[in-house]
């Protein structure tokens, strides 16, 4: 149980991730920012991005404190939509809403999670989906500008 | 002595069923006591018998049942008073728990003698139980709200304390033991210079209760607010002990049955103590329970109680501070059962997360302490609290998972 459970949550991807957080900057003149806040553990990151007139995501990045859960999520997340349009941001947040509650099986259904499915196992561990999915809610809402966001 | 050697552990945990599960595929290994503690057969028996065969309401009827399960709560109420040595049941209430026992407080003595200007001192290690329903009562009525400071051991520095107290000071509310740091609080010195200013004082017993035999009278305090889930009773049952010439001129918290006299459109009178207080149909199954809970605490005796924690203390502290970098949050000189701590490169919630699945449940977070975690510059702490069912044994199964984590984040 603890082989298989260590292999769910805690795989090399997050752990790479945490050590070494992808885009763990301050952007100084965003178009798009805002803070999330995790009341209950007291994760509490910043999401910055830049967005050009095609609604393309030129620049995102993050920063503040939180797990290795909430820091590995937050740069694989930014790792995953720099470049991308904001609509395909949007899109994938919903499928890792979906993922993270366990009702997006990535091996059986289509999608286009490709490395964010490393976060396939989380569901079973519903004090600690909140950690993955903070950046994801900061992230929409600095695109739909909410400033603070908040899990709770 | 060993203490060990007159403690019969192995007897001890028989008494409680739910150290027997498995979580996880795992032996449980349950150290999170400073949140609620596990119950005796005889808690959950008292429980089961009253809902079995002893349901009725109290103080209503002149029915058999009622009648019985009248007599079997005013027994809780005694039962709670001999463990405080209070003087008279009449100040004992019965409540929700310790947030309400607090928030009865704030509310009824709060509104009704504090005005614009006078000051509450609290410390810098209260639960948030402790903080809100006072900043709360700052904003209805303007008062002031002070904060004792505490040094980088978790013990409140006692000249800023001093220094605090003034004639403006009218309440002193102050935790005994620290949920989050472990710190016991010199209380009976806080209520002596307290009460030199004239100001009241209110003691949050939270953690006290479980860990030191408690005399109200003695400590002269003239609140004292517990849970009964701490105490290894049920959720949902609390005590509020107050003076009763306080309690008298109080007036009530809540409005309903029980907690009047008589009722007219045109004028309602309150019932006597502790009813006053007390509205509405009561949890009756808790305080029977709390009644069973405070019978079985003493039947082990509370000095025998003491001198095992102090012993798994010593040696959780020991082993722990084994492991290389583990930095204990809360080093106070006089402290209960309670390890913070924090590791380097390993957030608590990815420790409390990797101890899980080796079946240890320990509490990660801010424990409610948010102005706590401040001050020592920290998101949260892992703690291990201890409850004298626990074990050495238990205490190495820790410090194993803890070293697993730290193999995953090498």
């Amino acid at each position: 149980m603890t082989q298989d459970f260590r292999q769910e949550l805690y795989q090399q991807t997050i752990l790479e991730h945490n050590r070494n957080p992808r885009n763990f900057r301050k952007i100084d003149h965003p178009s798009n920012w805002a803070e999330g806040y995790n009341p209950l553990c007291g994760d509490h990151l910043n999401v910055y991005i830049t967005v050009d007139d095609g609604l393309i995501i030129q620049d995102v990045s993050f920063d503040g404190s939180g797990c290795a859960i909430s820091k590995a999520s937050a740069s694989m997340m930014t790792a995953a939509i720099k470049g991308k349009s904001v609509e395909h941001a949007k899109n994938l947040f919903e499928q890792f809403h979906k993922l993270v509650i366990g009702e997006l099986k990535p091996d059986r259904e289509p999608n286009t999670l490709d490395k964010l499915a490393v976060f396939s196992g989380i569901w079973q561990y519903p004090a600690r989906v909140k950690c993955a999915v903070l950046c994801w809610h900061t992230m929409k809402g600095a695109l739909d500008k909410i400033k603070t966001v908040s899990t709770e | 002595m060993d203490v060990a050697m007159s403690f019969d552990i192995k007897k001890i945990r028989q008494d409680f069923p739910n150290l027997a599960v498995t979580v996880r595929g795992k032996k449980l290994v349950y150290l999170d006591n400073a949140a609620t503690t596990f119950k005796p057969r005889s808690v959950i028996e008292s429980g089961n018998r009253h809902y079995t065969s002893g349901v009725a309401n109290v103080h209503r009827g002149v029915h058999y049942l009622s009648e019985m399960a009248t007599q079997e709560y005013e027994e809780a109420r005694t039962k709670t008073r001999l463990f405080l040595n209070a003087s008279d049941n009449s100040e004992i209430i019965f409540t929700r728990g310790t947030t309400e026992s607090i928030n009865l407080v704030a509310h009824s003595f709060g509104r009704a003698f504090l005005k614009a200007g006078d000051e509450i001192i609290i410390s810098a290690m209260e639960h948030h139980s402790n903080i809100v329903p006072w900043q709360m009562l700052c904003e209805q009525n303007g008062c002031v709200l002070k904060i004792i400071p505490i040094n980088d051991d978790g013990d409140i520095i006692f000249e800023e304390y001093r220094k605090l107290l003034t004639t403006k000071t009218k309440l002193v509310s102050i935790v005994y033991i620290s949920n989050s740091l472990g710190t016991i609080n010199p209380i009976e010195e806080i209520i002596v210079e307290a009460h030199k200013k004239g100001a009241l004082v209110l003691v949050d017993g939270a953690q006290a209760v479980s860990h030191a035999k408690i005399d109200v009278q003695k400590l002269d305090c003239d609140f004292f607010a517990f849970s009964g889930h701490k105490l290894f009773g049920p959720t949902g049952i609390g005590v509020l002990y107050g003076k009763r010439s306080l309690l008298e001129k109080m007036p009530p918290y809540q409005g309903g049955g029980d907690m009047i006299a008589s009722v007219t459109f045109e004028k309602t009178t309150y019932n006597v103590l502790p009813y006053k207080f007390e509205a509405g149909t009561p949890n009756i199954a808790g305080a029977i329970g709390l009644g069973a809970a405070i019978d079985y605490v003493e039947s082990i005796g509370l000095e025998a109680i003491a001198n095992y924690k102090k012993e798994l203390l010593d040696y959780g502290t020991k082993v722990l501070l084994m492991i290389p970098g583990l930095r204990l949050i809360g080093t106070a000189k006089q402290k209960s059962s309670i390890l913070s701590f924090v590791l380097p490169d390993i957030h608590p919630h990815d420790l409390g997360t990797i101890v899980d699945g080796e079946g240890v449940a320990i509490r990660t977070g801010h424990h409610c302490t948010q102005p706590v975690m401040k001050r020592f510059n920290i998101p949260a702490t892992a703690r291990a609290s201890l409850a004298f069912y626990n074990t050495k044994e238990e205490i190495d199964a820790l410090v194993a998972a803890v070293q697993k984590a730290r193999e995953v984040f090498k």
